[in-house]
């Protein structure tokens, strides 16, 4: 009998919705069935039938070829490789649980790496922000039940996160906002006409790359100030408009994406978006999130900051403490400026999603991918080490992108003889320990759970 | 050959992260990603046929992509490649010392290229660290 298994996460997006339900063949080997998930969680969850799924490590060879290779031997040559750098750059984090995202820091700190993660090249520019400006946010479930004004700012989360307007910031009826969609206006300010745009009641298409100006001119409206007739392509009168509506809302909430953080101004648009929120404060109340990409992309912010002191561009190679200075230690400029020679990818494609500049430059030194499936990262790699996949054959904790931590559950069992991030990254650093002939401090993933010992932790 | 100058913005869209969660090789995703939207008025301007395909440069690469109608509206001046391999090959690294690349707003030339071939994603990513064997491996 297939088991229909409720209350399951999503591991695509930064809604993670928690509420799918995958029908399982009795041997829980295999995916029949997605309800509730968009298109994107649903081919996620049967692309982990796919057959062909690695399930050895795979080394390259002399003559290119990749040979498979078992996962002791994968486990020696990445201890071995990390020791060896000087300065190995660990990036990825956007799938995969807090567990893995804690079991890599003891790596980090053994290795002298710089931990980064996908933020860098998605929301880094919004912790800037938020670090200069402060972060007035809220959880998606406040925003549900209060919000009657909803302002997406250069996102487009029926792209990008396809069940975010019906579980959280449009169509719902929360506490307060009983109607659902009647009861909120929606303003979306977009360079395209895109979807979100087409859903909204207001669209203001402004030149691309102007938002800074824009979210000036809504700050000087809104103290009371004249603007010149046109701003970023909008006229005076329509940003007159809508700064009405925001200020008359009973509660406004700015949702922030891509649109702000990829273009000119960078965390200087953010920093805006939140003096924004902050003055609108003035006249009713208002929030502001950001459209975290990744179901787990809070995460490794929350776990990291909780180990380290910084959420992202963690330079651990000082060896007494860790310093952050994107610019510096973030991972596109650091492979532009060749300052590391090792690098390893885990739970990302940087093959495909860096720009292809920094991935010439790190192909120069030793290229690990850890990662469930093939991908770009994995076929230019020197050694990639299959994993189970997080939230599919793998539990753990995740961070919504409002910071809400979720417990996600496994649906299938694990490919036999795979281990989980947590599990294999215990093993690299307990190879790590034998060869420097140093004691473990901690590893959770062992089965008896071996508590710390040693003096450096008691 | 007509040329025309735009500004570039590269994004997801759902067609993207749903052949994306198929697997990178696989053709949903050349479908979804290969492609480059931009208004027709613009593709008038260059002497570009719809869905044919352009040699997309900027100051740091080159790819050929499809050129379609926008999916979404797009005003003219502005071209859209989703996310991706494609749209990487042309994206610049600068990052305004944030560590984010300029994945929006930069300066590209379009000219029509009919004749040329859209390489896949894994021809692209492997030829540009040498590694590519004509997908043998």
């Amino acid at each position: 009998m297939p088991k229909l298994i409720k209350g399951v996460g999503c591991p695509y997006c930064g809604s993670s919705c928690d509420d799918i339900e995958v029908l399982v063949s009795d041997d829980e080997t295999k995916v029949l069935e997605v309800h509730n998930a968009c298109i994107i969680g649903t081919n996620l969850f049967h692309h982990a039938n796919d057959p062909t799924r690695p399930r050895l490590p795979r080394k390259r060879q002399p003559d290119g070829s990749m040979k498979e290779i078992p996962y002791e031997d994968a486990i020696d040559y990445m201890a071995k490789t990390m020791l060896a750098a000087k300065k190995p750059l660990i990036y990825g984090f956007g799938s995969t649980n807090c567990e893995g995202m804690s079991a890599i820091g003891r790596i980090a700190e053994k290795s002298g790496a710089v931990l980064d993660n996908c933020a860098t090249i998605c929301h880094g520019p919004s912790f800037l922000a938020i670090f200069d400006n402060g972060y007035p946010s809220c959880t998606l479930g406040e925003a549900k039940n209060r919000a009657d004004v909803v302002v997406f700012w250069g996102c487009n989360p029926m792209h990008a996160h396809p069940r975010h307007t019906s579980r959280y910031s449009i169509f719902p009826r929360g506490y307060f906002t009983q109607k659902g969609q009647m009861q909120r206006t929606v303003l979306c300010i977009d360079p395209r006409e895109t979807d979100t745009a087409k859903l909204a009641d207001h669209h203001l298409m402004l030149d691309q790359g102007h938002d800074y100006e824009l979210f000036n001119a809504f700050r000087t409206v809104l103290r009371g100030h004249d603007i010149p007739d046109v701003v970023a392509g909008i006229p005076k009168e329509t940003i007159k408009k809508s700064a009405e509506i925001m200020k008359n809302a009973k509660f406004c909430m700015i949702f922030f994406g891509m649109g702000c953080t990829h273009t000119d101004g960078r965390n200087h648009n953010i920093d805006h978006a939140i003096s924004l929120t902050r003055d609108l404060n003035d006249h009713t109340k208002c929030s502001i999130m950001a459209m975290r990409g990744h179901y787990n992309i809070a995460g490794p912010g929350q776990v990291w900051a909780w180990q380290f002191g910084f959420p992202y561009c963690i330079d651990l190679s000082k060896g007494t403490h860790a310093h952050m200075n994107p610019g510096e230690t973030s991972s596109v400029d650091l492979a532009m400026r060749d300052e590391v020679d090792c690098f390893v990818n885990i739970g990302a494609d940087a093959g495909a999603h860096f720009p292809i500049q920094p991935v010439q430059h790190l192909k120069k030194h030793p290229f690990i991918v850890i990662d469930p499936n093939f991908n770009m990262a994995s076929e230019i790699s020197d050694l990639h080490i299959p994993v189970r996949i997080a939230g599919v054959d793998e539990p753990g904790v995740v961070y919504r992108m409002d910071n809400v931590p979720i417990q996600f559950k496994a649906v299938l069992k694990g490919l036999p003889g795979v281990p989980s991030d947590e599990e294999l990254f215990d093993r690299v650093y307990e190879r790590m320990c034998e060869l420097t002939n140093t004691k473990p401090i901690w590893l959770a993933a062992k089965e008896d759970r071996r508590y710390p010992e040693s003096e450096a932790v008691s | 050959m007509a040329k025309i100058h735009l500004n570039m913005i590269t994004q997801r869209s759902i067609e993207e992260g749903a052949a994306m969660e198929q697997g990178k090789t696989n053709p949903n995703y050349f479908i979804a990603c290969s492609i480059c939207e931009m208004n027709p008025e613009d593709m008038r301007k260059a002497g570009i046929w719809k869905n044919t395909n352009v040699r997309v440069t900027s100051e740091c690469g080159t790819v050929i992509v499809k050129a379609i109608e926008p999916t979404q509206y797009c005003p003219p001046g502005l071209a859209h490649i989703r996310q991706g391999v494609w749209a990487n090959q042309v994206v610049p690294p600068r990052t305004q010392s944030t560590g984010t690349p300029q994945y929006s707003g930069f300066p590209v030339t379009i000219e029509p290229a009919p004749n040329e071939r859209i390489k896949t994603a894994l021809e692209l990513v492997q030829g540009a660290v040498g590694l590519w064997q004509g997908g043998k491996i």
